[in-house]
């Protein structure tokens, strides 16, 4: 029971116009049988303080991660998330956050990972849709339980471990942190050291571009013109290839992704959620500090 | 330091937290976060404020006095779009409110893991709050020893 594909302009020029719906198309949606909408934000706390009418909050941490081990949920915990939140295996699913939909992405490469077919993001996000004075409630959202399937998760096509980068060399890499992450000036966020790699640098032949550059001041995406500009142009990715993107702990990298993927249509792109967390304390893998990719590694 | 000897400031918002169930929790610190105060005007164009820290976690920024008296204050601001890092700083600010500097120095890092709230809010951002903690000794610290 899909609803209707936004027949925007805009997203037209995209690989996947599908997957974006625009603030408008939302507000005329609302309430449409086998939609819902979903908030996943980077605070917790941020969709207690107001969010679209009838939207469920689904967290990246606390709903999304295992709570032991440094992997995300597996299929039973997935459906039982998101059955409570009304969702079925059919049902078209619309997510929007905060910060240029960062967690929003995070959370729709999760849901890819399931398999759930009609997954899309609000373009603009949480931002626009309150810069447009458009409608936020405190009221909870009540949806009714739904039955989603138990499915496995499919780590093979969209997200990266390791030894698949060590594999991988020879290959685009994309480093969507800061610049100083990247060069290995900052090896941590002020005031979260726990949050930090043993080493700082970055994965050799990575090019660097930071994730938010794919976004607008709206919070909306750019043009297709542009982030072809930036990552064909720049980033000098071509159609057919292979890319792995990363950042800290996967999340900035859902983001581009999800731009690689969805809206430039490359075929073959992986996230690595490991990340410089993982790399950056990692034994005997290459790093390379400063602000040029370096050599390109043997593969092993 | 057992709970008889936390402060007895410290010690109401663990048991206000405690009593409730988890996904309450959640609910009382968002009334902590909204009730973080503005920023005396004395700290509105600290040079600090302007070098805003844009990538991953909100920006949080604390300033701490001693009064005459010795009594500590402290005072935070974060983005109204970070409402759990306003609670945060909303609890160390008023737990600490009023407490001497040797009290402040004395409370457990591990504070902040003892309110319930480390499954409604994950370990991870849990560790936002003792960083904001250890931050405010640190800054008592420079403060006692200039």
């Amino acid at each position: 029971m899909a609803v209707g594909v936004d027949s925007n302009e805009k997203f037209a020029t995209y690989a996947h116009p599908e997957r974006l719906v625009s603030t408008q198309w939302l507000h005329d949606h609302l309430g449409a049988p086998g939609l819902v909408v979903v908030e996943s934000d980077e605070d917790v706390l941020l969709y207690e303080t107001g969010h679209i009418p009838g939207a469920v909050k689904i967290d990246w941490h606390t709903d999304l991660n295992d709570p032991v081990e440094r992997d995300y949920v597996d299929g039973e915990r997935f459906a039982a998330l998101l059955s409570e939140k009304g969702i079925s295996r059919d049902t078209t699913v619309v997510i929007y956050g905060d910060k240029n939909n960062w967690w929003a992405a995070y959370a729709l490469w999760v849901f890819t990972l399931f398999g759930h077919e009609d997954v899309r993001l609000l373009d603009g996000g949480r931002d626009k849709w309150i810069a447009e004075g458009r409608e936020i409630t405190t009221d909870a959202a009540t949806p009714s339980q739904a039955d989603y399937p138990v499915v496995e998760r499919d780590d093979s096509e969209i997200r990266a471990f390791k030894e698949d980068v060590l594999q991988h060399f020879g290959n685009p890499l994309i480093d969507v942190r800061s610049p100083e992450e990247y060069s290995g000036e900052r090896t941590e966020i002020p005031g979260y050291p726990t949050e930090a790699a043993l080493r700082a640098g970055h994965i050799p032949s990575a090019a660097s571009v930071p994730w938010a550059r794919a976004a607008a001041a709206d919070a909306t995406f750019k043009s297709r013109e542009e982030l072809d500009a930036i990552y064909k142009g720049e980033a000098g990715l071509a159609d057919g290839d292979d890319v792995i993107a990363y950042c800290r702990i996967g999340e900035r990298s859902s983001h581009t992704w999800f731009v690689l993927k969805h809206l430039l249509g490359f075929e073959r792109v992986r996230n690595y959620d490991g990340s410089w967390t993982e790399w950056g304390s990692a034994v005997r893998v290459p790093i390379v500090t400063g602000s040029e990719p370096g050599e390109t590694p043997a593969r092993r | 330091m057992t709970d008889t000897e936390l402060p007895e400031s410290l010690r109401e918002i663990k048991e206000e937290f405690l009593a409730l169930e988890v996904r309450e929790r959640l609910q009382l610190l968002l009334e902590f976060a909204n009730e973080l105060p503005d920023l005396p005007e004395r700290y509105r164009d600290h040079p600090d404020l302007l070098e805003r820290v844009e990538e991953c976690q909100s920006p949080v920024y604390i300033f701490v006095e001693v009064d005459d008296a010795g009594a500590v204050q402290l005072f935070a601001t974060a983005p109204r779009e970070s409402p759990t890092t306003r609670g945060f700083a909303s609890i160390v600010s008023q737990g600490l409110a009023g407490l001497t500097v040797e009290q402040v120095l004395a409370v457990p890092e591990t504070y902040p893991q003892e309110l319930g709230l480390t499954e409604a809010v994950s370990p991870l951002r849990i560790r936002g709050m003792t960083a904001l903690l250890g931050r405010a000794k640190q800054q008592l610290l420079r403060k006692v020893a200039a």
